[in-house]
């Protein structure tokens, strides 16, 4: 039932395989991470200037994205991507057959997904910035950049990463769903090694102690980050 | 106008929705049953984690723990793959439910829910003020009374919100079980998809279709949340 001895590292187990896997799955978290953080100060600029065209496109992109299952938008980039891009290129007059590797994908997809929950953190932890603070810092002669970059963002952070570090926990267990695509993470590794050695209890509940240990400690590394950034804040 | 109406009918999107819909009623009983099941033992499991009794509570916690920190997926392939290759579990009652990928995915998502709304309504219990629970201790209320006249309607009056998260990210987690054959709408789409090469159109239908149910649900919880606020409605 169990093969716990598989899982010893080089050529008689599976340990190395799942390492690299591991440090797949923390790539692409990682990757769209810092994607969908970009998109999600997009998405959020978008909702706060007065516009209500960006507004309309921004809040109809979160609300899609987060009404439709993940494993449906992974399927349309991962199937629909490699068209939407050709068809980019042939704009630009180039009609050859491109297809953009697993790992683009899958840090699109997911960052597509994660940037929705970010940008709903974000814009709460803007609107939570005292208006004073911008209108002092107007009063100095500050101009937009620095004031983005010396008032706004250093607030934004110590207000939204309780909430970044959650969407960083759905975030990690969404790269589960990249298995359909074929990179192999952790949850396709188990899958391949649990085919070969017909015992998938061993090679699931090992994905599922990596998942948790990875979730772990982030968990610890948000905490930590957390306390560091509210020095000087007594709570 | 008629020749527009002609190539809506007769296009990809149109005839996929209706294929889409047909896998409507896979999904919904797939909510159907796991959604109240979880409700109920959410609420037991919460009570346990708040009582006082250490073993249960930390066993609920260390549930809790590994079932928020493991994908879904995971969990899903662990009772569907993982229960399936045990063999006395093969060979027990247990197989009647496990060789079915319906009800592996009700088992699935049942666990699941029920870790997540189990810490929701841990937070709504602990969040009721004392003096609640005290001036229902000084009417002489017994431990179950006070639970069910007290602690509980405040509770899942407050945290409904949040639970209400919960339920849409449940019907979004019923696309999953698409991924152990079962064929609900995400598996019907992912089947068109495979027969006719166009993935945009299949998805799309689906999409749609997950939209009008978490619509559905949001409203559902609306109304919830209306009717059990009353105090904090606008007008009356």
């Amino acid at each position: 039932m169990f093969k716990f001895d598989k899982l010893v590292f080089g050529d008689a187990g599976w340990g190395d395989e799942f390492l690299i896997a591991t440090l797949m799955t923390l790539l692409v978290s990682i990757l769209s991470m810092g994607l969908g953080l970009f998109l999600a100060i997009i998405t959020v600029w978008a909702k706060i200037i007065q516009n209500r065209i960006t507004r309309f496109i921004a809040n109809f992109y979160t609300t899609v994205i987060r009404g439709v299952p993940e494993l449906l938008v992974i399927y349309l980039i991962f199937f629909g991507g490699n068209a939407v891009v050709m068809s980019i290129a042939k704009v630009f007059g180039y009609n050859k057959y491109i297809e953009l590797n697993a790992l683009t994908i899958a840090t699109i997809a997911i960052a597509v997904i994660s940037a929705t929950y970010s940008s709903e953190v974000l814009r709460a932890s803007y609107l939570a910035i005292s208006k004073g603070q911008i209108e002092a810092a107007r009063a100095l002669g500050m101009n937009k950049f620095s004031i983005f970059f010396k008032v706004i963002s250093p607030q934004v952070i110590r207000h939204a990463l309780p909430g970044i570090g959650n969407v960083w926990q759905i975030t990690l267990k969404d790269t589960s769903l990249i298995s359909v695509t074929g990179l192999v993470e952790i949850m396709r590794q188990s899958r391949i090694s649990s085919n070969v050695e017909h015992s998938p209890l061993t090679f699931l509940i090992t994905a599922a102690i990596l998942y948790l240990c990875l979730t772990t400690i982030s968990g610890r590394v948000f905490k930590t980050l957390e306390v560091n950034y509210s020095k000087g804040f007594s709570t | 106008m008629i020749e527009f109406l002609n190539s809506i009918q007769n296009s990809l999107i149109y005839k996929n929705f209706f294929l889409v819909l047909s896998g409507l009623d896979n999904t919904i009983l797939l909510l159907l049953i796991s959604l109240p099941i979880g409700f109920v033992l959410a609420l037991l499991f919460a009570l346990g984690r708040v009582s006082k009794i250490t073993l249960l509570s930390r066993t609920i916690a260390s549930y809790i723990f590994v079932i928020r920190g493991t994908p879904l997926l995971v969990q899903i392939y662990l009772i569907y793959f993982g229960l399936g290759s045990v063999k006395f579990i093969r060979e027990s009652f247990l197989w009647y439910a496990l060789k079915e990928p319906f009800w592996c995915g009700v088992i699935a998502l049942t666990i699941n829910t029920v870790a997540y709304g189990a810490e929701i309504f841990r937070g709504g219990i602990q969040s009721i003020e004392k003096s609640q629970v005290e001036s229902g201790l000084s009417l002489g209320f017994g431990k179950f009374l006070l639970l069910r006249k007290i602690i509980l309607p405040i509770a899942i009056r407050k945290v409904l919100p949040s639970y209400g998260n919960e339920l849409i990210l449940m019907v979004k987690a019923t696309s999953l079980v698409s991924l152990t054959t079962y064929m609900e709408m995400t598996g019907i789409a992912r089947k068109i998809m495979a027969k006719t090469f166009a993935p945009v159109e299949a998805f799309i239908a689906a999409g749609i279709l997950y939209l009008f149910l978490n619509f559905l649900m949001v409203q559902f919880v609306k109304y919830l949340e209306w009717k059990y606020n009353p105090h904090l409605r606008l007008n009356n």
